[in-house]
């Protein structure tokens, strides 16, 4: 075989072919990004290219940068290389990339999951050669339940709250946690934002994502004529002062992590909701011997042990060094 | 067993006591008989005799689970619990069932009786009739450490609540041998007479550190003070014709100390004493690491009763004549427990524990200072009009205890704690100089804020040299202040001694591990205190 599709720089994934970059991590001169994460699209490089779905929350993150849309499955020839981008399900406009380059075909998962959150564009599996998958939750000591039971148990949850008069707050990321949140619920009561939640929601309304009604909080919301209201706010802002305005509430975290009661407990809130944008241990199973591809790159999570599991299974698996390794597999990291 | 996961739950998510109580108070009210029986048990420390290993546990968990052993052995670590990690590796129950707590139990029980072949299918069996929590807690009833932030003092309240009877009572009729396969939810909670059990001890009083100046406790002639005793915690108890040693984590240790046998030669029938079991040599106590080898032992060799023989050092008078005397204050208390050791003869293994007399908190002070040369790691102070009270509770006794030893050390290892701390390195290993050498001389896990736990898990991700299963070598580059109460000689370690209660008292950023202290300095201090 001649050279490979993809390498491993420090600067994060690189095309010789094509002379480009996938979600780098120091600036480069063209960079394809497959989602609006703060740990995928990172400021500073030259050009960017991503989905029509995804480049407003990009450009309303990292303001004025050199970028252009493509749509899903529109192939695009960069230098010697092919690519296209294909829905990962992980949050709106969120995509896996894949790159073809002398009929080899490589694919660069991103963040995924695979069920259908309703909101973003569903996983569609992309056959290749080799696949980049991420493992963030790698173990099988993860696996979700459905959104259906875990809607069911927020639901009840805010009823409750709502009930005794105590206002509900779900800590949850801005980006594609907190939509999914609040377009799967069923209303016990008005909803509540933060300002860096209702920011995206804006971005996303304006480019046709439907969401529910939902009130930003302000320094003037009278949030005491708000009866048995659900407040989506970053996890960070939970235990700060901002949160003190709501009276009486009981607390909430939206994530997969919430599958471990030592990390349900640490956190502190009154209640942990099993809820990730990442694939579960059988996702990760299901979408890696869907792609058909014999090698398996992994990277963000538990890579040591998730690859150790794929050569066991008959894959050709390797890490690939991520500059922060630390991140996605310490809880509360960017991961969800 | 749902309705115990529901209880379980709602105690798990809620760090609130009124809640938790009502929790447990709904059980206690709602629950069959032997379930409640069955969660008294639990929330004491009590659990059925484990039929089962973890081995074999792991193994059937993996089986079933179709995976290798080793992924599930890796994600053990990650999850913190391995009750837990079976739990979430299972795949989902495949038959509905809903029995009750103690009919799993009883099967748990019921292993016993059949060969190791048997016990395989019933725990799958088992497995797959209960949900992710009601596993959890199955697993858990078999694996023991059933800790949920329940205090045996919150549920003797719920427990209070949904009787109506006193708190006091209860807890009293709580203490003891007693498990669920012999007695009755009946017989132990609503039986008039708490006495039956000739054996039962008191609950103990238990004593809060005292944080600020003496002087914030009032006026000196209010309080009595007594050497603080490095020994282990214990109830004398002479009833009827027998004697009976309870420890504070209420174990029953007549066995392990035989010498007490001889009290009933000196003290009548009907007399409780509490105090602190110490190896003795003649006119004060040895050091703890002395007393170390006969805790573990339920047969003590002669050899060494002869080396480290034991003797209650007696400070309080709780049943004298089969008359409860807690409520009366403490003054008359120490006054008959006095009259009561004054004559014994000095080979008896029982001794008063000597009040210690001062004029003032400044010359109590000056006293303090001098406590390791007694073999005492400080002073207790207790007020003289104070009732014995049950359990921890504030204002009438303190321990005013000295300031710990302490070293500067460089970390070197680090692990992942449990629990409520897993996803954090917690567990560490600390280094002192020899030479050019480091060598490890204790572990620590416990002394830093949150704040800094997280600190210093960021670094060890980023700052890891090799890995030994869950344990990390790391850049020698942090100094720790290590604080421990202790220090004794152990040929089992490379250091050649063993620290009692090391904890992280500082982080010294500003210091290098070149400003770490030697293997030398810790012998200096072996020399003087061990
Ligand atoms: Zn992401
Ligand atoms: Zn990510």
């Amino acid at each position: 075989m001649s050279q490979p599709v993809l390498t491993f720089t420090d600067r994060g994934i690189y095309c010789p072919a094509g002379d480009f970059h996938i979600d780098p991590w120091r600036p480069v001169d063209r960079a394809l990004i497959t989602h609006g994460h703060a740990d995928h699209a990172r400021p500073g490089h030259a050009a960017y290219l991503a989905t029509d779905g995804a480049l407003p929350v990009i450009r309303h993150r990292l303001g004025e940068i050199a970028a252009e849309g493509i749509a899903y499955g529109e192939a695009r020839q960069i230098g010697g290389a092919r690519v296209s981008f294909h829905p990962a399900g992980h949050l709106p406009g969120s995509a896996q990339i894949r790159v073809e380059v002398d009929g080899q075909v490589w694919v660069v998962s991103g963040d995924y999951k695979v069920v259908d959150d309703g909101l973003s564009e569903p996983f569609e599996p992309v056959p290749c050669h080799a696949f980049i998958s991420e493992c963030t939750f790698g173990l099988p000591v993860f696996t979700w339940p459905s959104q259906k039971d875990v809607a069911a148990e927020i639901n009840a949850w805010w009823a409750a709250n709502a009930a005794e008069g105590r206002t509900s707050m779900l800590g949850a990321y801005s980006l594609g946690k907190a939509q999914r949140l609040m377009s799967m619920l069923e209303p016990q009561g008005p909803i509540l934002t933060h300002g860096a939640v209702e920011a995206t929601n804006a971005v996303l309304r304006a480019q046709g994502y439907p969401l529910p009604e939902t009130i930003q909080v302000t320094p003037d919301t009278d949030v005491k004529a708000l009866k048995g209201a659900l407040v989506i706010a970053p996890p960070s802002t939970l235990g700060s002062t901002w949160a003190r305005k709501f009276g009486p509430a009981s607390t909430g975290f939206a994530s997969g992590w919430m599958r471990l009661r030592g990390i349900r407990r640490r956190r502190g809130m009154d209640r942990g909701f099993v809820i990730s944008d990442h694939a579960d241990w059988p996702g990760l199973q299901e979408v890696i011997k869907s792609t058909g591809a014999e090698s398996i790159y992994v990277t963000h999570g538990y890579t040591e042990i998730f690859s150790r599991w794929l050569n066991q299974q008959g894959y050709d698996a390797a890490i690939i060094p991520t500059e922060f390794g630390g991140e996605d597999d310490a809880e509360g990291g960017t991961a969800s | 067993m749902k309705r115990f996961a529901r209880l379980f739950t709602e105690i798990d998510q809620t760090t609130k006591t009124t809640v938790k109580t009502k929790a447990l108070a709904d059980y206690f009210t709602q629950a069959p008989e032997a379930d409640k029986l069955w969660c008294i048990a639990l929330f004491s420390g009590r659990r059925p005799k484990r039929a089962v290993t973890t081995t074999n546990l792991r193994e059937w968990a993996a089986e079933r689970a179709g995976i290798p052993l080793w992924l599930l052995e890796e994600s053990y670590p990650i999850v913190g619990d391995l009750a837990e990690t079976i739990a979430l590796v299972l795949p989902p129950p495949a038959q509905a069932s809903d029995h009750s707590l103690s009919h799993w139990i009883n099967a748990l029980r019921g292993l016993h009786d059949v060969s190791l072949d048997e016990r395989k299918p019933r725990i799958l069996n088992a497995w797959d009739q209960l949900d992710t929590t009601e596993r959890f807690l199955f697993n858990k009833l078999i694996t023991g450490g059933f800790r949920i932030g329940v205090s045996r003092k919150l549920m003797t309240r719920a427990l209070a609540q949904a009787t109506g009877q006193d708190e006091a009572v209860l807890a009293h009729k709580l203490m003891g041998g007693w498990t669920p396969e012999t007695t009755s939810y009946h017989a132990l909670i609503e039986a008039e007479d708490p006495a039956a059990d000739q054996s039962r001890p008191y609950p103990f009083y238990l004593a809060y550190q005292l944080d600020e100046a003496p002087v914030t406790l009032g006026a000196p002639e209010d309080w009595q003070a007594e050497w603080k005793w490095d020994g282990i915690r214990g109830q004398l108890i002479l009833r009827e014709q027998a004697h009976h040693v309870w420890s504070r984590g209420e174990e029953l240790m007549t066995d392990r100390f035989p010498e007490f046998a001889r009290a009933a030669d000196f003290l009548p029938p009907g007399t409780v004493l509490d105090g602190e079991i110490v190896a003795w040599e003649g006119t004060q106590p040895m050091p703890f690491s002395a007393l170390q080898p006969r805790i573990g032992r339920k047969t003590v060799p002669k050899k060494l009763l002869r080396e480290a023989p034991v003797i209650l050092l007696a400070y309080d008078l709780l049943e004298e004549n089969g008359a409860d005397l807690r409520d009366v204050p403490l003054s008359t208390r120490r006054a008959r427990l006095d009259a009561l050791l004054a004559d014994l003869p000095s080979d008896a293994p029982v001794r008063a524990s000597p009040v210690v007399p001062f004029a003032d908190w400044y010359a109590l002070a000056v006293t303090r200072a001098k406590a390791r040369d007694f073999r005492a790691e400080g002073l207790m102070l207790k007020r003289r009009d104070s009732p014995y009270l049950s359990g921890r509770k504030k204002g009438d006794w303190w321990k005013w205890k000295l300031d710990p030893l302490t070293v500067d050390a460089v970390m070197i290892y680090a692990q992942q704690g449990h629990g409520r701390r897993a996803n954090l390195f917690t567990d560490f290993t600390f280094a002192v100089w020899q030479g050019n050498e480091l060598v490890p001389f204790t572990k620590a896990y416990s002394g830093l804020t949150d704040k800094e736990f997280d600190a210093i898990t960021a670094w060890v991700r980023k700052n890891t040299q090799q890995r030994f299963g869950p344990v990390r070598q790391v850049r020698p580059e942090h100094v720790f202040e290590i604080a421990f109460e202790g220090i004794q000689p152990s040929p089992r370690h490379k250091s050649g001694l063993a620290l009692r209660f090391p904890r992280m008292s500082r982080w010294r950023h500003d210091k290098t591990p070149q400003d770490a202290n030697t293997l030398d300095d810790l012998r200096a201090l072996l020399a003087a205190y061990g």
